[in-house]
Formats: C-alpha cells, sequence, structure tokens
C-alpha cells in the first residue's frame, strides 16, 4: 500500500523487523504482559540493542549504527502494528537524539550505554497535561559546584524504568538539559500504568545536587539539542501511530470482507465501503508525509520543523479516525475487550498526547504562516 | 550522459532559450493548448512552443521518434526541477499530451503513433475526449452513440455531453457502441476523428462560473474510417479505463499546482486582520485553515512520493482514483476557504475591481472538480472494489 520507494538496506530493516515482533512481539505478546501486569517489558532490551535498533540514530563514533531516521521510523511503524511495548521512543530516539545531538563527554559516557542496552535514558520535559515544552518552571539554581534541581515532571514515558534522566529546566533564565539519577537524593517518582498499558513517571524533584558535569546543554545550545530531539520523537511518534491506525484498518477491511448481515457481507453496503476507502486514501497521504518528516531528519533539511510537525498533526487525526471508524464498522464486537481495536485505540489516543497534538501543533504552522 | 551534465546543460539551454514572458506566474487564460485554431497570447509564447518542441520537451519522457524528448526518469526530474528554478511555464498542456498519449502509446498501433503523437508533441493538433453522454454520466459503460459498420468505415451518430473544449478542439477520441450484440463493457470501441467531419457540431455549455469550458457535441452520420480505431474492435472500455486512470492522476495533481499560489493567510489577513495576540481575528476561519494548511502540506508530500514512484517505472492503475479524490476535495475546501476569507470582495463579479471576481470563478470552478473524471463517490467505489477488495 505505500507508494515509498526504500532502498534495499531499509527494506531489509522493515522486513526483519515486521518478522522479529510477528514471531515474539506481537499483539498475543502484549496481551500476555498485561496479563501478567508487566508494563515495561524490559526482557526485549536485549534483543533491540543485539539488533541494533537501541542505536539506530546514535552514530558509530557513539556506539551505534547510524541508520538514520527513516530506518527507524519503519522499525517504529512495525512497533505500533504489533503494540510492542519497548523503550525504542524514548530512549533509542528521544534521549539517543538528545545526546547525539549535544555530543561532548556526557554523550560518549552515555549515548553507547543506551545502543548496547546497558542504560536507559529518558526526558522528561511534560509538567502539565498537555505537552508545552516551552513552559518550564523546573529550575537549576545555586552558585556553580552548588546547583540545586527543583521543579515538578510529568508523562515521563519509561519514567518508571530508567536509569537516567535528561530534565528539562531553567538556569538563570535560560534552558538547560541536565542528567539526573533518579536514585539521587530529592528525586521522587511515582510510577504510573497508563490506558495504553504503558508505564510512565511523574517526577517530584526537591533541592537535587546537579554537578557541573551534569548539565547537557545550556542556552541557545540546549534549544537545539531540544528542537531536534522533539523533531524527531514527534516524526517517529507519527510513524508508531501509522502502524498501529494501519493495523486497525486492516482488521477492519478485513471484517467488511467476512462479516454477514442481512444475508449479505457487510463490505457490499456502499456507505461502508465509501467510509472504508476513504480511510483508506487517508492513511495513504500520511503515510507520504511521514516518510517526507523522516527524509527531512536524514537530509537535515530547513524544512525539519514544519514537516515533523504537519506528519504529527496530521497523524492524529487520521489515527483517530482508522481506530474510531474500525471500532463502529465491528459494531457490538469492536466493543469488547478480546478484539484488538480497542487496543490500537488505547495505543492511538497515547500517542495522540504524546510530544503534542494536532492543535498544538496546528498552531505552530498557523504561527509560521503569519495567522 | 551523467545526471549532472545534464542538470548544467539543461540550466543552460532553458536560460538561453526560456523568453522572460514565460517566467511569470499564469493564469488560466496563459494556458498553451495549441492546436490549427489556437490563437497565441504572445509572441513569447509561440517561440517557446516551438523550442520546447524541437527538444522534444513538451513530452519528456515520450520516445525521441515520436515527439519526445526520450528522456530517463531521473532526467524528466532535473528538467522539472529546472524549469520550476526560473518558473518557466508548461510549453503545452493539452488532452493529447495527457491521455490520449498514453493511450496510444500503449494500445497504438505503430502507423497510429508515428502519425498522431508527433502533432499532439508539436501542438499542431488539439484533441479533446468524446465521453460522456446525457444517459451515461458516472454509468460510463452504458453509453449509447452507435458506430454501424458501412465495410470500410463506421458511421457514427449519437450525443456526446461535457466534452472539454470540443469547440475549440481539432479532433476528437471517442467512446462509440460498434457491436451492439455484445455486453454492456465489451460492445465499445476507441475512434478517433476529425471535429471538422461532416455531421459534427458542438454547443458550449454555459457553467455556473460564468465560463464554458464544457460543451454538448452532437455527431450525425460521421464517416470514420476502419484504420482510425485504438486497439481492436470491442476493446474501448479497456482503453477507456486506462485513460481514464490518466485523466485522474492529471486532475488530481493539476487542482494543486494551479491553484497553491494564492496565499490563503495573506488574502485572510488583509480582508480580517490581526486580534491583539496577532491572530486573525476570526478563530473559527483560522483553525479550519490550520487543518487545511496541514492537510496540503499533506497532499503536496504525497504528490512528491507518488511522483518519484512512477518516475520509477511504476503505475498507479486504480490508485489514480486515491489521488484524484484527495486532490480535487482539497481543492474544493482552498477555494472555499479563499471566498470565506475574501468576504464580500469575493462577492465582486463584474467590472475590474477584485481581478474580475477571479476568486468568485475558481470556487465555483472547483465544484465541478470532484465530478468531472469520475465523481468522488466513483472513485472512493472504485478503491472499495479494486484496492481494498471489499465485495461487489
Amino acid at each position: 500500500m505505500s507508494m515509498e520507494l526504500l532502498s534495499e538496506d531499509q527494506q531489509l530493516i522493515s522486513d526483519s523487523a515486521a518478522g522479529f515482533l510477528r514471531d515474539g512481539h506481537s499483539v498475543a505478546a502484549f496481551r500476555a504482559l498485561r496479563e501478567g501486569g508487566d508494563d515495561a517489558n524490559s526482557a526485549i532490551l536485549g534483543d533491540l540493542a543485539e539488533m541494533g535498533w537501541m542505536g539506530i540514530v546514535i552514530p558509530e563514533a557513539l556506539g551505534g549504527v547510524g541508520l538514520g531516521y527513516r530506518s527507524a521510523g519503519l522499525i517504529a511503524e512495525e512497533l505500533g502494528r504489533n503494540l510492542t511495548v519497548s523503550p525504542f521512543v524514548s530512549s533509542a530516539i528521544l534521549a539517543g537524539t538528545a545526546l547525539a545531538s549535544a555530543g561532548g563527554e556526557m554523550a560518549q559516557n552515555w549515548a553507547p550505554k543506551i545502543a548496547t542496552g546497558d542504560a536507559l535514558v529518558v526526558l522528561a520535559m511534560d509538567e502539565a497535561a498537555k505537552h508545552r515544552p516551552k513552559r518550564i518552571a523546573t529550575t537549576v539554581s545555586g552558585a556553580s559546584g552548588a546547583l540545586k534541581l527543583n521543579g515538578r515532571k510529568t508523562f515521563v514515558v519509561d519514567g518508571g524504568i530508567a536509569d537516567r534522566l535528561i530534565v528539562t529546566a531553567k538556569l538563570r533564565g535560560d534552558l538547560c538539559l541536565v542528567l539526573v539519577d533518579p536514585q539521587a537524593a530529592g528525586v521522587a517518582r511515582a510510577r504510573q500504568v497508563m490506558l495504553d498499558h504503558r508505564n510512565v513517571a511523574s517526577l517530584v524533584l526537591e533541592d537535587v545536587a546537579i554537578a557541573d558535569a551534569d548539565i547537557l546543554a545550556q542556552g541557545r545550545a540546549a534549544e537545539e539539542v531540544l528542537a531536534q530531539t522533539l523533531a524527531a520523537g514527534r516524526a517517529i511518534a507519527a510513524a508508531e501511530q501509522l502502524g498501529v491506525a494501519k493495523a486497525a484498518a486492516e482488521q477492519t477491511y478485513d471484517y467488511l470482507r467476512t462479516r454477514q448481515q442481512f444475508g449479505v457481507l457487510i463490505g457490499q453496503f456502499q456507505a461502508l465501503q465509501h467510509r472504508a476507502a476513504d480511510l483508506y486514501c487517508e492513511l495513504a497521504q500520511v503515510s507520504s508525509l511521514i516518510a517526507a518528516a523522516l527524509n527531512a531528519l536524514d537530509a537535515d533539511s530547513d524544512e525539519v520543523e514544519a514537516v515533523t510537525r504537519a506528519a504529527k498533526a496530521k497523524m492524529a487525526r487520521v489515527g483517530r479516525q482508522a481506530t474510531e471508524e474500525g471500532v463502529q464498522m465491528h459494531g457490538g464486537i469492536g466493543m469488547t475487550d478480546e478484539m484488538n481495536l480497542g487496543l490500537f485505540m488505547k495505543r492511538d489516543r497515547a500517542l495522540t498526547e504524546l510530544l503534542g497534538d494536532a492543535g498544538y501543533h496546528t498552531e505552530w504552522i498557523l504561527r509560521q504562516r503569519g495567522i | 550522459m551523467d545526471i549532472d551534465t545534464f542538470r548544467s546543460e539543461t540550466r543552460a539551454w532553458l536560460e538561453a532559450n526560456c523568453p522572460a514572458d514565460m517566467r511569470t506566474p499564469m493564469g488560466e487564460g496563459d494556458i498553451c493548448w495549441g492546436g490549427r485554431r489556437f490563437v497565441f497570447r504572445s509572441p513569447a509564447q509561440k517561440q517557446w512552443l516551438e523550442v520546447m518542441a524541437a527538444k522534444g520537451w513538451t513530452v519528456p519522457a515520450w520516445p525521441k521518434a515520436y515527439g519526445g524528448g526520450g528522456l530517463s526518469g531521473d532526467e524528466q526530474k532535473v528538467l522539472a526541477e529546472e524549469m520550476q528554478r526560473i518558473n518557466a511555464r508548461p510549453p503545452l498542456q493539452s488532452f493529447g499530451i495527457w491521455m490520449l498519449g498514453p493511450a496510444l502509446l500503449h494500445f497504438g498501433s505503430e502507423e497510429q503513433k508515428c502519425h498522431y503523437l508527433p502533432q499532439i508533441a508539436s501542438g499542431e493538433i488539439r484533441w479533446c475526449q468524446g465521453y460522456s453522454e446525457p444517459g451515461a454520466g458516472s454509468d460510463l459503460a452504458g453509453l449509447q452513440t452507435k458506430g454501424v459498420d458501412k465495410g470500410d468505415h463506421f458511421e457514427v451518430t449519437g450525443q456526446k455531453i461535457w466534452t472539454s473544449y470540443a469547440d475549440k478542439a481539432d479532433w476528437i477520441f471517442c467512446l462509440v457502441r460498434t457491436e451492439p450484440d455484445e455486453k454492456k463493457h465489451t460492445g465499445i470501441s476507441f475512434l478517433l476523428f476529425d471535429m471538422e467531419s461532416a455531421g459534427v457540431s458542438t454547443k458550449p455549455i454555459k457553467l455556473i462560473s460564468g465560463a464554458s469550458p464544457f460543451c454538448e457535441t452532437f455527431i450525425d452520420g460521421v464517416k470514420v474510417p476502419k484504420d482510425q480505431i485504438v486497439g481492436s474492435r470491442g476493446q474501448g472500455w479497456t482503453i477507456a479505463k486506462y485513460l481514464l486512470t490518466h485523466e485522474r492522476e492529471m486532475i488530481g495533481a493539476a487542482d494543486s499546482a494551479l491553484f497553491a499560489k494564492s496565499d490563503l493567510a495573506a488574502d485572510a489577513i488583509a480582508a480580517i486582520g490581526l486580534d491583539d495576540t496577532g491572530r486573525l481575528d476570526d478563530p473559527m476561519l483560522r483553525a479550519e485553515l490550520g487543518q487545511f494548511l496541514v492537510d496540503e502540506i499533506c497532499f503536496d508530500a504525497h504528490l512528491d512520493m507518488t511522483g518519484t514512484y512512477m518516475r520509477a517505472g511504476h503505475e498507479l492503475g486504480a490508485r489514480s482514483a486515491e489521488l484524484k479524490y484527495l486532490g480535487t476535495e482539497l481543492n474544493k475546501r482552498r477555494q472555499s476557504l479563499r471566498v470565506a476569507a475574501g468576504g464580500s470582495n469575493d462577492l465582486v463579479w463584474e467590472g475590474a475591481a477584485n481581478d474580475a471576481g477571479q476568486a468568485a470563478k475558481d470556487w465555483l470552478r472547483s465544484k465541478a472538480n470532484t465530478i468531472e473524471g469520475g465523481t468522488s463517490e466513483v472513485m472512493l467505489s472504485i478503491l472499495s472494489k479494486a484496492v481494498l477488495k471489499l465485495p461487489g
């Protein structure tokens, strides 16, 4: 169904991701995790690292494989399709991009560990229920050598299992990114299970001691690192959401081909055919947009900001359409926990909120156009 | 020749040969359609057509033997980029290029290709499309125009409707029922004939936009020699369907290209103004504009991806319906937003003010986008059956 042309390497990655996840980390595996009360699936980390996925966007010089965002997007799409619980977005993409983009000693120390799966590093950005990464009340204050971190963070994805947190804060009014050990004195973290059965954490940071060397970037440099990190996260989250939406849509098309009512297959009803075909068209075009966003990241083009935001905004709308139409066209059975549709709907909802919804990114595009 | 050399040579050639007047934004009235009766708007327009046709670059993808440029996919992309770089206008646009040409390349005899294709490439002959009939709109295969076998020719009688620019065209490619005993879809043949043939007459249809781009075409006992059939007898529907995929790609892509230049944001600011926070002083319209802008970025990315896919040698087939559906629905939204932003300025209809009501006319014209070449509903039905394999 895709019209994007893949290189041989990319096709290989896509195929191996599909095979690996289908065989051991499918929706059935997700159900088993949920039954067992496991919201982290830590067992998968070793496998992801072994396949090079945890270092997919980390350059070889920092211990990664440096295959880029287009390839990472293909993996994310398969993770979405299979509802696989993994720290791919949180650690491999967000923290991986932040560290690779910041460079320096901290990147030398931590990026290789992310790539090998020896450490989980995640971002702590949001402070309220909606993603507004620029609204930061968390501060780093005090004299050099005696810095203290204070504030609150919420919706820290994989925050419950992370080994290190990259926290956004203000230092004398400037943005800074600080590496924090969640075990350090003054860090209180509350782990929560969300509707998509993923763990997130809320953090209360009280006078957490920060060494100068813990500051990954500050000022203009931190702004650039964060912009790059958010752009990468948006595009990859959109790619995962695309996988979720495609899986929901395909299950729905199948149902239309097989379910009988009134003595006929319900797929014969034009009212349903047209809605299914409209969904298909939307999925096709958002698929191209997400590919364009990932290509823009790989090419480091001037369009990165706009096209990753457009991709996240559009995918939020199409994801909702795919999952809502899926439940509606299935009828009553679509409401049951036994069907996968509800699982897709929940994951879709969470991915929409992660890193900003349609309204948030559409607003940016409007402002960019001067209106 | 390697692609970088091709690029630098193309750039230099365009720089030397594209007249300055052909590097400015164009309106619908500036399109060069070609044909025996076409009146050039300027000497530059004529010169631009002639030099491009001599290179084969009016139809860069067609083989050189038929008047084309014989360019590879990569070279076509470079030529398009280099033309875009200097805002060069397309030297020639026509149904011959978009629709009949691809059908002849696929289904025509060698004699037909050698005869008809160069005339299209040079802009010498302008073609129109005889498809719809008063009783055969969405149900196109229900067409009743008859072609009676008279030995060396068919005698064709019937009526076509929505024939774009029939009154300006030189020849017509026409669907005709030549096999009355065959089933609906297998009784149709694809015939070519001169619009100056005895028995052909046309009558423009005035539309809600005030323009008359479409005609009724009356065909009364027209003699069509048998060598003017494309493909075999009864194969017309197969050819028509193939050709419709090209028409749909064209409509889906062209609506976006033709109107993308109009800057909705600037229009809205001019008419409505900004509030104290620097936002458009109309939150509802602004929200709608925001969704539209995202969808426009999305469709542009999809067109771009599709273009690359096709230049790599893939055919879109039934998926042309997807482009047609998305592109035309988007354009209708674009035109509705444009007049909503323009307010009473865009109610102007006559006189010199506000570009003689172009926005209102474009808005009305756009309503046909989701009808012509197959309605949105027909597109969705095609996709649900051919692509999603939903039961008939």
